[in-house]
């Protein structure tokens, strides 16, 4: 079922070419634990040297990053939801809601099964795909697909064509203005090849961004889900951890506590190359109508 | 700290614990995780708040009342851990029949006095030893050394055997008079002064009290939140009560956590940048009180009391052996009669206003922005443009480096830079990563760290800076024959120097000067309790003895945590000798058992005859349960083998304080010194032994009684964001921090901000009697307006962080403070006030003075109206 284009993959790594590649490494990132802090945008700013990306408050709650960019390789969004019961009283109080600019997006509906006010925040980062889309369209082979199964930009040889920003299912990677060049998260592949933990995972004080062996980290994941069912908290999900979605999985994947729209996320994220052979099919197909029409017709003439 | 894991259940009030102490939080998420339920309660939802089970918001300065609340709870429902509370607190002590309580005196206590606003302590006594009260000179000379300070560690002065009521019944044993006190902070009261609803109040006490017993522990955790208020200390002795009544103090997962404000405050309070403390909470000498060691040392250790404070003189010689060496002996007092002495305020406060009236010529400025951190701001800065000099040693040229140059007084024309006299000396200082030494963080524990690399530049330690600064001084001064050099000429200064400059003193040396020795054998000390009161040992600060046990250094142990017991003793060092949960006697019934295998700690060991367990005992190793102290007998001999609190008086935990508080025995709910609102509970508004500065550079916004408290209708607060340090000066200077939140901003309510006309993004100004400042409007639900008493309160609040230099710049929330302070510690009340807030930007120069001056008039705040103290109907003259 699985290929190289996509669906489920055992292992990307060794798909890429490797022979006995390492485990494959990933971020889980629980953001039931996230306590806003942001120690991971600066402590993977202060390694990876990602220059400032401006003094401006943007108003989104706590948030003045904005999301993911070249200069901001992981992010906090930071959601605030008001209780269902308020909804009403602040939309006649013509208030706008910080973070949530429309008043009918998930999670915020009145029969949402909440009674209390909510702050939400996730720490977002590159999913390093198991089918990256920016990797399939690279055409200089900037990108790569490391050992250790995640997706590297190597600035040196990347010249700045920006395929892998429309390639990319989650809007993560972007080009840096003054340099024109393709930047993103690297899974710090500098540190995790001395056997460091990355950056942002090793700054977090509460242990919401976690690293680790996919494998592992998988299991984990499910158990916590289930701990926090258990403990009432239903609303708890997993975000980018079935192999079976549209980019094969995630490499950096989430505990959300409400829909992934919520937190700016797509909810069904795929690869382009997804429907590649789909297109090839077609392609093929009209080919293949062609030449029999052709044949027919010239078939119909020799008569 | 680390213990916090074990709670059943945390409540965090007074703190934004995830926001300002986010790398400790993790024990709170680890708590969490093992089942623990976590309660927050605060004036706005907080970082902290989307993380706890329960968020319950609550007006700024009611926090005493939400806790007497919990208190009368406890009581009427009798959910005390009535063994505990019998065994290990005063709660079966008879108290005087002179007592009376603000119930009967409308918000005073017995023994007032309105001409000095103190109170004749005599009848807070328990009974039969009224005569060691305070008298109400004592307290006035108390409040202004904020000697109450002192009491932190010493207890106070109460005889040994004293009448009791184990049954609890007698009207004037402790516990009925705690039930009395608090029958009236009902529930419906709680919601009429705090604005929180009845069912989530009852939902706090109900798992609170489910927490808490035999089998489960809750932990208590505040931070400034509670200790910045004009009835500071008292918010904090109530979260005591009830932590004693619920047998929580001494057990795995309970106890109250107090959050330092900054990294080591708590070793600059252990060896204290204070003007009333000497290391190891000596008291600084008062030139009355203490006029030769022999008075001193008796005013530290009650002759005749039990406790460990009995052997203060052997702490008291060892400390001056340490500062004088071989110049003090027998004869000279060990060098007693060269110490400085108080005369009264020194306090930080008292300062500034002495620096605006030209009292005080020079200032050292260390580790501290003034200019922006500290209440006033604007008295901070004329203060210290009124000086001949100043010296700022930091990273960066923060605001009180520049203020004669750039302060917001330039633009008002209150300064000029060409006529500011004050000659300012910037000495670049090595950060934390640029020099080594000991941190002490919050949970007490010493943690040795290395230098990661060399400071750069001229940048030195605050080490090398006094250590030479000293040598100088010494130097200049080695041929005085004048009586007053004759103490810096005697100081040891001989610490070794090394480093490639060859010139930078060695830290260890200063720690081990701090642990002290044995001057017979040259030997490092191992406990204080070897040190002695004959000049043979030495010790900079007693409680310190220990980190440099065995010749080695404690502090710099890193074991880890899988390699040890859960207690992780082996990690750092925590004073006093290593006991990571003070009082741990107490987690052992009075016979010496656990109170349950669940929440074992520390028990008597039969067998070996000694106390054991997985922390260090808080208690004499090898004295036994049942150990009765012989008739007549003084300190710690006089410790019966149930006294779980060793270093009280009488070895109990205190529901009732009978001495050593200037505002009362009990905590009672006062409104804060800015307050739109009556005190809905007594006609005594505020705290009426609160330090005031009336002076028309000081106003204060008017509160009912009083007239025009409308002009500044609203309640706000201020305190720290995440991405920020304090002041600034470590964060406004990195681009890193400054991009995640970069601008001056106000939190309002949608309600708030749609009665003001505010606009999200958009500018306003917010007003007090003292300035007018500029923010962001950030409109957001996670403020809520509270009903109280009927009406509608709104609050507003702002983060502090901003001033003139650096990367951002913005105006400062503290400039909107005055200064008032809480009776006790000096402390000044800037978690509270009121305010005006309007729409768009501030007037600017000259208009903004007059400005405010608008509002002072329509306030009726004339330069010489000042606030009335006493506004209780029925005033209690002390007779």
């Amino acid at each position: 079922m699985g290929n190289s284009l996509y669906g489920p993959l055992d292992d990307p790594a060794t798909d890429a070419g490797f022979t006995e590649a390492p485990p494959r490494m990933g971020f889980f990132t629980d953001t039931s634990v996230c306590i806003g802090c942001k120690a991971c945008e600066v402590a993977c700013k202060e390694w990876n040297a990602v220059p400032e990306d401006g003094f401006n408050l943007l108003g989104q709650s706590y948030d003045n990053t904005g999301g993911l960019s070249a200069n901001s390789w992981r992010h906090v969004a930071f959601v605030e939801q008001p209780a269902p019961a308020h909804v009403d009283a602040l939309t006649e109080a013509g208030t706008q809601f910080l973070g949530m600019p429309l008043s009918d997006l998930p999670g915020r509906v009145t029969d949402a099964p909440r009674t209390d006010f909510r702050w939400l925040m996730m720490s977002n980062v590159c999913k390093h795909c198991t089918h990256a889309g920016c990797l399939d369209v690279c055409p200089t082979g900037a990108l790569f697909r490391t050992e250790f199964g995640t997706v590297v930009v190597q600035d040196d040889i990347c010249n700045g064509c920006g395929y892998c920003i429309s390639g990319c299912p989650y809007g993560v990677i972007d080009r840096r203005e003054d340099d024109g060049r393709a930047w993103k998260c690297t899974l710090c592949y500098d540190r995790i090849g001395d056997g460091l933990t990355p950056a942002c995972a090793k700054a977090c004080p509460t242990e919401s961004i976690q690293f680790g062996e996919l494998d592992e980290l998988r299991t984990r994941a499910a158990e916590r889900v289930a701990k926090l069912h258990e403990d009432g908290v239903t609303e708890a999900r997993l975000y980018g951890n079935d192999p079976d979605d549209g980019v094969g999985g995630d490499g950096a994947f989430f505990l959300l506590l409400d829909e992934p729209e919520v937190y700016g996320l797509p909810p069904d994220p795929h690869v382009p190359t997804r429907d590649l052979v789909k297109m090839w099919k077609k392609a093929g197909l009209a080919a293949l109508s062609m030449v029999a029409t052709a044949v027919v017709v010239f078939a119909g003439r020799s008569k | 700290m680390q213990d916090l894991a074990n709670a059943d259940c945390i409540v965090i009030q007074g703190s934004n614990m995830a926001e300002a102490h986010p790398v400790g939080f993790q024990w709170v998420v680890e708590a969490k995780k093992r089942g623990a339920k976590v309660i927050h309660v605060d004036p706005r939802f907080t970082r902290t708040s989307a993380l706890a089970h329960s968020y319950v918001p609550v007006r700024a300065g009611a926090d005493i009342a939400f806790l007497g609340g919990v208190i009368n709870y406890i009581l009427s429902n009798e959910k005390d851990f009535r063994e505990y509370v019998l065994a290990y607190t005063n709660a079966s002590m008879i108290v005087s029949d002179r007592f009376q309580d603000t119930e009967d005196l409308d918000g005073l206590f017995s023994g007032f006095n309105p001409e000095t606003n103190t109170y004749d302590g005599a009848s807070w006594m328990y009974s039969g030893c009224e005569d060691s009260g305070r008298s109400h000179t004592q307290a006035h000379a108390d409040r202004e050394t904020a000697a109450g300070l002192e009491y932190e560690s010493h207890g106070a002065s109460v005889p040994g055997d004293l009448p009791q009521d184990p049954t609890l019944q007698n009207p004037r044993c402790v516990y009925q008079i705690l039930k009395r006190h608090y029958a009236r902070y009902t529930p419906e009261v709680v919601e009429r002064v705090c604005g929180v609803p009845q069912e989530q109040f009852l939902e706090v006490c109900e798992a609170w009290t489910a927490n808490s017993g035999r089998e489960r522990t809750t932990a208590l955790v505040y931070s400034v939140g509670w200790t910045q208020h004009s009835v500071g200390v008292q918010y904090i002795r109530t979260g005591a009560i009830v932590q004693l009544l619920l047998g929580n103090m001494g057990r795995p997962g309970g106890g109250v956590m107090a959050l330092r404000g900054h990294a080591s405050i708590q070793g600059s309070t252990d060896i204290p940048t204070l003007f009333n403390l000497l290391p190891g909470y000596l008291p600084m000498p008062h030139y009355t009180h203490h006029p030769t060691f022999a008075k001193w040392v008796d005013g530290m250790r009650n002759p005749g009391q039990k406790g460990f404070w009995s052997n203060a003189e052997s702490y008291a010689a060892s400390f001056l052996k340490a500062y004088f060496g071989d110049a003090a002996t027998a004869e000279n007092d060990w060098g007693y009669g060269w110490m400085p002495r108080l005369t009264g305020d020194h306090g930080t406060y008292q300062q500034v206003l002495d620096m605006i009236d030209g009292k005080i010529k020079g200032y050292f400025l260390l580790g501290q922005n003034p200019a922006v951190g500290s209440a006033h701001g604007r008295a901070q800065r004329l203060g210290m443009a009124n000086l001949d000099w100043l010296v700022v040693r930091d990273l960066y040229m923060i605001e009180s480096a520049t203020f004669w140059k750039n302060g917001p007084e330039i633009a008002t024309g209150e300064i000029t830079t060409e006529q500011c006299k004050t000659e300012v000396f910037f000495m670049p200082a090595a950060s934390h990563a640029e020099k080594e030494g000991t941190f002490t963080q919050t949970q007490r524990m010493l943690q040795w760290r290395e230098k990661a690399v060399d400071p750069p530049g001229d940048a030195r330690s605050e080490l090398w800076f006094f250590y030479h600064l000293g040598r100088r001084i010494r130097e200049r001064l080695a041929g005085s024959t004048l009586p007053r050099d004759r103490g810096v000429q005697a100081l040891t200064w001989d610490y070794p120097v090394i480093g490639e400059r060859g010139d930078e003193p060695d830290a260890e040396a200063v720690l081990k000067e701090i642990n002290g020795y044995d001057l017979t054998s040259g030997q490092l000390l191992s406990t204080f309790g070897q040190m002695k009161p004959d000049g043979s040992t030495s010790g900079g600060c007693w409680i310190y003895t220990g980190v440099f046990a065995d010749g080695v250094n404690q502090a710099a142990r890193r074991k880890p945590g899988r390699e040890q017991n859960y207690v992780a003793g082996e990690w750092g060092w925590a004073w006093p000798a290593n006991r990571r949960i003070l009082y741990n006697r107490a987690s052992a019934d009075p016979e010496g058992n656990p109170w349950s295998e669940r929440k074992r700690y520390v028990w008597w060991d039969a067998q070996k005859d000694e106390w054991a367990g997985e922390d260090v005992p808080d208690f004499e190793k090898k004295k036994p349960p049942s150990y009765r102290p012989p008739e007549g007998a003084v300190g710690v001999a006089a410790i019966s083998g149930d006294d779980a609190f060793i270093m009280q008086a009488d070895g109990k935990g205190w529901l009732f304080a009978p001495i050593g508080l200037i505002d009362g025995p009990m905590p009672t709910h006062y409104e804060p010194a800015e307050s739109p609102m009556r005190n809905p509970l007594y006609g005594q508004q505020a705290n009426p032994t609160r330090k005031v500065y009336n002076r028309p550079d000081n106003p204060t916004n008017p509160s009912p009684p009083e007239q025009h408290s409308e002009v500044f209708p609203y309640v706000f607060s201020t305190s720290r964001l995440t991405e920020h340090h304090t002041a600034g000066g470590m964060s406004r200077q990195l681009a890193y921090l400054s991009e995640l939140q970069p601008e001056m901003f106000v939190e309002v309510s949608p309600e708030l901000a749609a009665e003001r006309g505010l606009e999200h993004l958009g500018w306003a100004h917010i007003i007090t009697a003292r300035a007018a400042i500029e923010a962001k409007v950030l409109v957001t639900e996670r403020l809520v307006p509270l009903r109280i008493e009927g009406r509608r309160v709104h609050q507003l609040w702002m983060p502090y962080h901003w001033g003139g230099e650096g990367l951002v710049t913005g105006d400062s929330a503290n400039d909107l403070f005055g200064i008032v302070l809480d009776p006790n510690v000096l402390i000044q009340e800037s978690k509270v006030g009121t305010c005006d807030i309007q729409p768009g930007r501030r007037p600017t120069g000259p208009d903004l003075l007059r400005y405010v001056q608008g509002y002072l008039d329509r306030a009726g705040l004339g330069p010489d109206h000042h606030p009335p103290i006493v506004t209780a109907r029925d005033t209690d003259d002390g007779e």
